[in-house]
């Protein structure tokens, strides 16, 4: 498999923008989703899924997959490790809630927060709303295993 | 609620009508009460392109359609059920290769449902994934 070296970049080197771009929008399974980055700031991320009929997890309410959320939410808080300056190894495990389902046909957007660091873990908070961040369709709690970290 | 279909036309039925089963490529074999889901290897489902390894949301989505598959299995009517929450643990990298997932239903319960799933590749004693999740049940009628 070829491993063009913005990849690397964008998995390993200290995270500009267009690294970040990178991560969200050019892995197959972030590009098959149709993924769109949304910002970064100092241990924060945002990414952007557009509805599609395809995405769909129950037809009679055109609301988005929860599966679709469960990636987001991974990814945002992978992104967010990365913009804390960390190497996310792995996810060692995701535990979301689903608040209410999303409205029909609505566009999803992740926030994720690396709010704590050690040596070997990542700890993020991570929700994911459909337009007002206050009221979410879901939330995301993460412990991810780092590279570097002796783990 | 309809009563009069069998467990495999049950899962037959969950399985054509969500979108995002058909977007995951994830299919499902029923041998008695006892239901394997399979998800085949296929390039769109990669997180990661320097292991290769799927993506960890991949993994806990097919988890968790697994949960919901086994419980339009038990359940008659039409809708499927809703999750409430999941707790995924992830045990091992998922390899660009096919993974089989199985769930237990904990506690089949009229509102809420408890269903746990592990997934594996080669082998089911080493599994990649496993979820814990609670469900809402379909109202009847």
């Amino acid at each position: 498999m070829v491993k063009p070296p913005d990849f690397i970049a964008a998995m390993t080197g200290s995270l500009d923008e267009q690294a970040a771009r990178h991560m969200v929008t050019r892995t197959p399974q972030t590009e098959a989703l149709g993924f769109q980055f949304v910002s970064i700031s100092e241990a924060r991320g945002a990414i952007r899924v557009p509805w599609r009929a395809d995405l769909v997890g129950d037809p009679e309410t055109g609301v988005i997959a929860s599966g679709v959320v469960t990636t987001l939410l991974d990814h945002v808080c992978g992104l967010s490790i990365r913009a804390a300056n960390a190497v996310p190894q792995g996810t060692l495990d995701l535990r979301i809630d689903y608040m209410r389902p999303a409205r029909p046909q609505a566009d999803l957007v992740a926030d994720g927060h690396c709010y704590k660091l050690t040596r070997t873990i990542a700890f993020v908070r991570a929700l994911a709303h459909d337009g007002d961040p206050d009221d979410p369709v879901a939330t995301a709690q993460a412990a991810f295993a780092l590279i570097g970290g002796g783990a | 609620m309809s009563v009069e279909t069998t467990p495999a036309e049950r899962l037959a039925a969950f399985l054509a009508r969500t979108p995002y089963i058909a977007f995951l490529g994830m299919r499902a074999e029923l041998a008695g009460d006892e239901m394997t889901a399979i998800l085949p290897f296929s390039p769109h489902l990669i997180g990661n392109t320097l292991l290769p390894a799927l993506h960890g949301g991949v993994l806990g989505a097919f988890m968790e359609m697994t949960a919901l598959a086994q419980l339009a299995v038990i359940t008659g009517g039409p809708r499927p059920a809703k999750t409430i929450d999941v707790t995924i643990d992830y045990l091992r990298p998922g390899r660009a290769m096919d993974t089989y997932a199985r769930a237990e239903i904990k506690k089949a319960g009229r509102r809420i449902s408890s269903v746990h799933v592990e997934a594996w590749q080669e082998a089911r004693a080493k599994p990649v994934a496993a979820i814990r999740g609670h469900f809402q049940m379909p109202t009847a009628g």
